[in-house]
């Protein structure tokens, strides 16, 4: 079985620690704000400018001024801090984010991630992903392992344009986790009941598998 | 005017002396903390050839995305556009310039442009199209790119509260990209919510001094929201 979106979510909580300051991305990633485990303290930055981002407003809560960087309005939790763009990069580039998970279109053994731009579509623009993947140490890539007509996501070399060279050392698709470490993926741990065999013909960059692969357990 | 006296009283006023073919800064994120009233006002005064620099582009009929109706905008220089149909269709008839640059490097371009550094390295964006034509040099073993810094003629800006020497302060998320456009025009307009008594607003509390400011202006703002999200 493929894992779901809130499994997905479930996983990456599980590299979360107490006192982490974490980005989140749009999609997946967001989701994982709801699995953060009882009694731990997590503190989740959202690039717009906000230190401590909340759960969603009730309707008497709502209100237009306080934003994440998904434009969704959010609430602050005790604790928060706001300020500007600039500090808010600041924060990123400068490494102090603990964690940041993000989705994307295709990695590589290389650790290059493509996640903002598909030539001859509209282009929208890259956001805040470059400086997220630029400036953090400790990324989590979340995505599908392969697109729906079953080419593989998981690349020898990035056939996208680029949203950042050499960041990505770890990543959790819909069949594995895995990391990326002197040019290859090695396989860490399978989604329930998925073979080592359905991931290795899925995974069109140089793949190591270890003797186990333990499957994820829910 | 009298010495340190910034508020004017009509928009028009706000906007005095900006002309076509002008570089204008804008504050704001999505639709939070835009400045909507100067908006309007560019639009009121059809200034055309337009260079904005915008984390956004508004949306259809609302915030800087009222300004393509008319075609006053030549070029857009933003992390994320595209909210809007109108955006994507004078795109690609080739109405419309844009300058896609990494919402961090956005905003440290007004930063420093306002400080008056005119470039800085980072590693934002190495590898990727946006290092085409940049300068790169290795620091500490590490490849960083050369962007240079955005000032403008104009920075129209969205403050919550000010008072008439133009010491702003922003409210919830909505500062945003406002306190860096402030200080990086050549003239800096804050239209507020608020004016409030001078000495009313702590000093240590400030956002944006009012060195940064040359134009106060209140005015009432409807505030759209882009994504109504709720909990129960």
């Amino acid at each position: 079985m493929t894992l779901s979106r809130d499994q997905m979510a479930i996983r990456v909580a599980r590299e979360l620690e107490d006192g982490f300051y974490v980005n989140l991305g749009i999609g997946i990633p967001t989701l994982v704000a709801n699995f953060v485990p009882e009694g731990m303290e997590v503190m989740l930055q959202s690039e717009n400018g906000l230190l401590g981002m909340g759960a969603f407003p009730t309707e008497d809560e709502l209100d237009a001024d306080m934003i994440n960087a998904g434009k969704q309005t959010v609430t602050a939790v005790s604790g928060s801090s706001i300020f500007s763009s600039a500090e808010s990069f600041a924060m990123i580039r400068g490494g102090h984010v603990d964690l940041t998970v993000l989705g994307a279109f295709e990695v590589d053994v290389s650790g290059n991630i493509a996640s903002w731009m598909i030539p001859k579509k509209l282009i929208k623009g890259m956001g805040g992903a470059m400086d997220l993947v630029a400036g953090a140490d400790n990324i989590i890539v979340t995505m599908t392992h392969a697109s729906k007509n079953g080419d593989s996501k998981l690349l020898e070399a990035c056939s996208l344009p680029l949203t950042g060279k050499g960041c990505i050392k770890k990543v959790l698709t819909d069949l594995a986790w895995l990391e990326i470490e002197d040019g290859a993926f090695i396989l860490k741990e399978r989604a329930p009941g998925v073979s080592v065999e359905e991931i290795q013909a899925k995974t069109q960059g140089r793949l190591i598998v270890p003797d186990h692969v333990p499957e994820m357990t829910f | 005017m009298a010495g340190f006296n910034k508020v004017v009283d009509t928009y028009e006023e706000a906007l005095a002396g900006l002309e076509d073919g002008m570089t204008v800064l804008a504050g704001g994120f999505g639709l939070c903390g835009i400045p909507e009233n100067l908006i309007s006002e560019i639009k009121r005064k059809q200034t055309k050839n337009l260079t904005v620099v915008s984390n956004n582009c508004g949306v259809d009929g609302f915030g800087l995305g009222i300004l393509l109706e008319d075609m006053q905008i030549k070029k857009m220089v933003s992390s994320y556009v595209g909210e809007n149909a109108l955006f994507e269709k004078q795109l690609l008839e080739g109405d419309l310039e844009v300058e896609l640059t990494p919402q961090g490097t956005l905003a440290e371009k007004m930063r420093a442009g306002g400080a008056g550094i005119p470039a800085f390295y980072t590693a934002t964006g190495v590898g990727t199209p946006v290092a085409e034509g940049k300068d790169t040099r290795e620091f500490n073993g590490r490849e960083y790119l050369l962007e240079e810094s955005i000032t403008g003629d104009f920075a129209i800006v969205k403050g919550w509260k000010a008072d008439k020497y133009g010491n702003v302060i922003y409210r919830h998320t909505a500062q945003n990209f406002n306190p860096l456009a402030a200080t990086a025009g050549k003239i800096t307009v804050v239209e507020v919510e608020e004016l409030v008594e001078t000495g009313s607003l702590d000093p240590a509390h400030i956002h944006t001094p009012g060195i940064y400011v040359d134009r106060v202006i209140v005015g009432t703002f409807e505030k759209r929201i882009e994504k109504r999200t709720v909990s129960e």
